[in-house]
């Protein structure tokens, strides 16, 4: 492998890494993703800057990595299927490596019809799989899609996103294998509420002998609220929330749910950390980045390796 | 749209539209009666006259109401968007007005229930699928489903629509064929749909 990516060095020196994750403004307003950046600057290993998630229109993605890689922090460029075709996604992929982004999230995105562009019309010109095997033969064979090569091709460290909670159960695992084989070195997951199901996701993928050649960071949530709880269990897709854990947090006075929050995200960290195969965390605070330092520290992962 | 017309020809299709019960023959008359009393209430009486062929994409059909043309000054199509085109293509100096609003290419699942299930893609991969498609039945025509986003075996954009990957898998279980699904699917080739401009086939061994 050929990526000079630091989230790279940091699996591979077989730390247990932490990201965390940075969605850009609505509009071009720097001042505002540097302030929400220097909040895990130093902290974690690597930020995933998300692209127009949940089909809302921000800041590009290649755009606000560029900004936070100049500050010094390591980028994590995503990249839905559902805006681009094949041509702009790599035609993205050189111009992010150019300006010196080192690791992808190869994603399809949530539909269009979650966003404020309803009417708009949803690419899905590749799907996220096969936007890993464009990637890796980049990198790897130096070719675009369908053979022809390219000079000085972007040699990124490629990840791909899972949803262990995704149904039917039984696929999940299949579908990992089949990132993997595409091109997948990394995995973040969708924000692990639900361990049990978490833990028998993972011992799937360890029977199939996945975690020997995948890193998988476990997504990590902190709720804000009570209402967020139940907003996310209700109205966001592939979320897997039980029960007790809404009511936990609804159990305890406003004022103090957002604490109970980080609290119930610190105790999801330690369960996780103590699964085999688990490389890492990728904590998702959404708007909430100011607070991730503080998760990090009472996980006990405040020192990130020098590497 | 047709403010403008005296005369106005209101013309069915007997076929797919019929099917759907939205331009076949009982639908072409029923229109043309609610037309005709819409004008009445306003105080005009321009003449209205029905007909219906059997397809209004097949010009041997479309020939068959060349003498009530030149006596209207529209023809309003139940046809599907084909139909209109075709009509408008044959009768080139008469305004031709789609009565419908054609929808996709589908199957008449239960009585009054209409699926889409075919997007006409050119590039039928329908055996490896268990006769699913996911082109037409995946919302974000995933080749290597499913997304993270299905849950009970229901899409992420609305729980009406039933996941298209889950009817694959389920469908390839029952068969035993599950394993086709371990296979990477590469890029489709979209230039055999309508990405690579309209199409049209032309078969010698039928022109004769």
């Amino acid at each position: 492998m050929k990526s000079g990516s630091r989230l790279k060095r940091v699996l591979e020196g077989g730390h247990f890494a932490v990201t965390a994750e940075c969605g850009p403004p609505k509009g071009s307003d720097v001042a505002k993703l540097e302030a929400k950046a220097r909040h895990l600057q130093g902290r974690v290993d690597a930020v995933n800057v998300t692209d127009n998630q949940t089909a809302i229109v921000r800041m590009s993605s290649v755009a606000a990595c560029s900004l936070l890689k100049n500050m010094g922090l390591e980028p994590v460029l995503q990249m839905v299927t559902r805006d681009r075709n094949r041509i702009a996604l790599q035609s993205d992929l050189f111009g992010a490596y150019a300006l010196g982004i080192l690791n992808v999230l190869c994603l399809t995105g949530d539909h269009q019809s979650f966003g404020n562009q309803k009417g708009a019309m949803g690419v899905f010109d590749l799907d996220s799989i096969q936007l890993l095997s464009v990637v890796r033969d980049m990198r790897d064979h130096g070719h675009i899609l369908g053979g022809e090569a390219i000079e000085t091709p972007p040699r990124m460290f490629i990840g791909a996103a899972e949803n262990p909670f995704a149904d039917p159960l039984t696929w999940r695992a299949v579908r990992l294998a089949k990132k993997i084989s595409a091109g997948a070195d990394f995995i973040q997951t969708q924000c692990i509420f639900n361990i049990d199901r978490f833990e028998a996701f993972m011992q799937q993928a360890r029977d199939m002998g996945l975690t020997d050649k995948v890193y998988i960071l476990a997504g990590i949530t902190p709720f804000k609220s009570a209402a967020m709880a139940r907003y996310m269990a209700e109205k966001v897709a592939g979320m897997d929330i039980p029960e007790e854990m809404t009511k936990r947090i609804a159990g305890v006075p406003k004022e103090k749910q957002a604490s109970e929050g980080i609290k119930i995200a610190v105790e999801t960290i330690e369960r996780v950390k103590a699964i085999k195969g688990v490389a890492g965390i990728h904590v998702m605070a959404i708007e909430w980045e100011h607070k991730v330092p503080e998760i990090i520290e009472a996980a006990g992962l405040t020192d990130r390796p020098q590497v | 749209m047709l403010g403008r017309y005296n005369s106005i020809l209101v013309v069915g299709c007997d076929s797919c539209v019929a099917e759907c019960a939205a331009g076949g023959y009982r639908e072409t008359m029923l229109l043309a009666a609610a037309l005709k009393l819409a004008y009445q209430k306003e105080g005009n009486c321009p003449t209205i006259t029905e007909a219906c062929i059997d397809r209004q994409c097949v010009d041997d059909f479309i020939q068959r109401i060349a003498d009530l043309v030149p006596e209207h000054d529209a023809i309003l199509s139940l046809g599907c968007g084909a139909g209109v085109q075709a009509l408008a293509r044959t009768y080139f100096d008469k305004p031709i007005i789609p009565a419908l609003n054609t929808l996709f290419i589908g199957e008449t699942e239960a009585r009054g229930v209409w699926q889409e299930n075919c997007l006409a893609c050119g590039n039928c991969k329908l055996g490896y699928f268990g006769a699913v498609c996911p082109v037409a039945r995946c919302s974000k025509k995933l080749m290597n489903g499913p997304c993270g986003g299905s849950r009970d075996g229901r899409c992420e954009v609305h729980p009406e629509i039933p996941c298209g990957w889950d009817m694959i898998i389920r469908r390839l279980t029952t068969l035993g064929e599950l394993d086709r699904l371990k296979e990477y699917v590469p890029p489709v080739d979209w230039s055999t749909s309508h990405a690579g401009g309209p199409r049209r086939i032309v078969r010698e061994d039928q022109r004769s």
